[in-house]
């Protein structure tokens, strides 16, 4: 039988190249690591009639299925078409399998739905990012967790988003107990301190974790209305410079960082290597080479930052440069 | 005699109540709980009737307008002090001076639970005149129980019907709110709002989910029972049980030196728990009760058996705060079950002999 495949149009499919000859994997897209159980029980379908009868959960919440004839791909499109439709991927045609794999599977921790600290929303908000910038090519990492304690590692994302409270405190419902600064100190950052049976805030210090909120027994502490994130930018895995993401913004709102992220995109359209290998360049060389003033202009192009939004106007990651010095000593 | 209203009677009712009382009642504050967007239930002023939650159990219970969380007693200058007026919060400036008296809207529960706060501070010895001051202005009005909620053992502990010093009650009915009333110079404001007159008798529960059996007795040998071991690794001491119990009394006091004249000052007195860091703390850093196990020890016997030694009933009123917000699944419920299981053994165990009253 002859093979003649388009491979890049097969990867731009969510179809994986394998080790194994004619072999490939299914890359089931999973904004938010959120899917219901009968799209589930539809992946166990495809693995088990065009697979090996096997499912590997990615390091992205998404779900590859092995073991695929190439010439299974039509099918197997087919197929998808309902989980397709069922976790809300904005394609028109649904028919054809996932239209994009550049950007990548948006990441969320259980968030607010189920962890008692997580401070939002995270599947609704990756459901919300993972709309605005996918179908695309263009290889861009996000992820959402919702307390500091990044349990969803966003710092190894283009854009890690972390949710924040502002904790509100009532000083005639405080008994100075001294839960919260316990608690401060020993789950998060020693913001906190008694000072004559009342809790005093540092400000500065303080990172909106909600520690003190979950531990207070009199409902002293209470989360703020508001919603609040700090976005991390530029962490990358890698062979040349891995790095964390460093902060770069905090106390700031919903909307202004999916306006950022797809800001982003502009960017990267203007800036990116034109010989990078199958058109992939993480962003943080893109800014690295470009400059950061650049990106930020780029990124806040019509972008009003709310006014309690504190923005990092130089950020510097720290790491080590593979591609320069691999010594240990 | 009853009264029937409908929604914009019971409207203008509370806004009419609201002018010649502070009216004091369950709200839900939202977004106020622990977890995000989650809701509280806690008292607070109303001066509307769309602001009072009428149909949940609140996460806290009234006692925090008698026994404030936070309160100061008296301020200090060098050489005068002032007693700190107000009711409720202390140095909230909207009550401060405030001579109204107050309305509480409260389950029967909580109605016996006020008869504990008075037996505790009103005659266990000489008066705590700033509990007095406060509840000398304070007027019961009775929210039905249509059914129970979650956790309430109100029945088992005999808390299940009002006691009798309420001014009228309230709760939903087909015909959209049921009022009885007691006090007879209430009856012209609700001609005014009701839409009908008829006998009403405000709903009570007589059956709870939940069954609680209280120990008669407690022979001293079990206060190193077994039953008090497994709170020593699942209570984490936070003091919520206390804190949300509508029978909980106990108070310390905070002196506080200002900073910028350390000869003047305020006195405070907060709300304390048995079963905090701190509470049997002494003089050198010694505790009596460093254990959990022992300070649930404390709690327990204290609710269900000590108090009645000095009262002659029961201290807890079984409305089940306590079993709604321990963070660990502790079960009060539970542990008193447990503790008459213990009991119930260990007269099987000494049949005959005379057990020491703990």
């Amino acid at each position: 039988m002859i093979q003649d495949i388009d491979v890049k149009a097969m990867k731009k499919n969510a179809f994986r190249v394998s080790k194994e000859r004619g072999m490939t994997a299914s890359r089931v897209r999973v904004p938010g690591g959120l899917v219901s159980a009968k799209s589930m029980a539809r992946i166990v379908e495809i693995a088990e009639e065009y697979g090996r009868g096997e499912i590997f959960l990615t390091n992205r919440q998404g779900v590859e299925i092995p073991g695929i004839h190439m010439e299974d791909m039509p099918k197997v499109n087919e197929k998808l078409k309902t989980i397709i439709e069922d976790t809300k991927i904005n394609q028109e045609d649904t028919s054809q399998g996932y239209l994009a794999s550049g950007t990548r599977n948006v990441v969320a921790c259980p968030g607010k739905r189920l962890c008692p600290f997580g401070c939002y929303d995270t599947t609704a908000f990756a459901q919300r990012m993972d709309h605005e910038i996918f179908p695309n090519n263009r290889h861009v990492k996000v992820a959402f967790t919702g307390c500091s304690n990044d349990c969803a590692h966003v710092a190894l994302n283009d854009f890690g988003i972390i949710g924040m409270t502002e904790p509100q405190y009532d000083p005639n419902r405080c008994i100075g107990c001294g839960q919260c600064v316990d608690w401060c100190q020993r789950r998060s950052v020693s913001a906190l301190r008694l000072e004559k049976g009342k809790v005093v805030r540092d400000e500065d210090r303080c990172i909106g974790c909600g520690v003190c909120v979950v531990y207070c027994p009199t409902r002293a502490w209470t989360r703020s209305p508001e919603h609040y994130f700090r976005v991390k930018i530029m962490g990358r895995t890698g062979k040349q410079n891995p790095r964390l993401a460093q902060d770069w913004l905090r106390w700031v709102d919903e909307d202004s960082i999916v306006k950022i992220v797809k800001n982003t995109y502009a960017f990267i359209e203007e800036y990116i290597d034109p010989n990078a290998p199958e058109g992939k360049e993480h962003i943080g060389y893109i800014v690295d080479r470009v400059g950061f003033d650049e990106f930020c202009e780029w990124a806040l192009k019509d972008v009003e930052l709310p006014e309690k939004c504190q923005r990092a106007t130089r950020v510097y990651w720290d790491t080590k440069r593979y591609d320069r010095d691999n010594n240990l000593r | 005699m009853g009264y029937v209203l409908d929604g914009e009677g019971l409207d203008g009712l509370v806004r009419e109540l609201a002018r010649d009382y502070l009216v004091f009642a369950p709200v839900r504050k939202v977004g106020a709980g622990r977890f995000t967007d989650v809701d509280q239930v806690i008292y607070d002023f109303v001066d509307d009737a769309s602001q009072i939650e009428l149909d949940v159990k609140s996460d806290y219970s009234f006692k925090e307008l008698l026994t404030p969380l936070s309160q100061t007693l008296f301020y200090y200058t060098e050489d005068q002090v002032r007693e700190a007026g107000g009711i409720g919060a202390a140095g909230d400036p909207a009550r401060e001076g405030d001579a109204r008296d107050v309305l509480v809207l409260m389950r029967a529960c909580d109605l016996h639970g006020v008869k504990r706060l008075d037996a505790m501070y009103l005659h266990n010895g000489p008066e705590d005149s700033f509990y007095r001051r406060i509840r000398d202005r304070v007027h019961f009005v009775l929210l039905g129980c249509p059914q129970t909620f979650e956790h309430c053992f109100c029945v088992d502990m005999g808390s299940n019907v009002a006691p009798d010093n309420w001014e009228f009650s309230l709760e939903r009915s087909d015909e959209g709110y049921a009022c009885a009333v007691a006090n007879e110079s209430l009856r012209p404001l609700f001609e005014r709002y009701a839409t009908a007159s008829r006998d009403v008798v405000p709903a009570h529960v007589t059956q709870n989910e939940v069954h609680v059996r209280v120990p008669k007795t407690v022979p001293l040998e079990l206060r190193t029972s077994p039953v008090w071991d497994e709170y020593n690794h699942r209570c984490i001491g936070c003091g919520r049980c206390t804190l949300v119990c509508p029978t909980c009394t106990c108070f310390t006091m905070q002196d506080v030196a200002y900073t910028e004249n350390g000869r003047v000052g305020e006195r405070r007195r907060v709300q304390a728990s048995c079963m905090i860091d701190g509470y049997s703390t002494v003089a050198g850093g010694a505790s009596y009760r460093k254990q959990h196990g022992e300070r649930m020890r404390f709690k327990v016997l204290h609710k269900v058996y000590d108090f009645r030694q000095r009262f002659g009933y029961d201290m807890c009123v079984g409305c089940g705060r306590c079993d709604d917000v321990c963070p660990e699944y502790i079960s009060f419920a539970a542990c008193v079950n447990k503790l008459s299981d213990a009991v119930d053994e260990w007269d099987a165990q000494h049949e005959g002999s005379v057990a020491r009253d703990a």
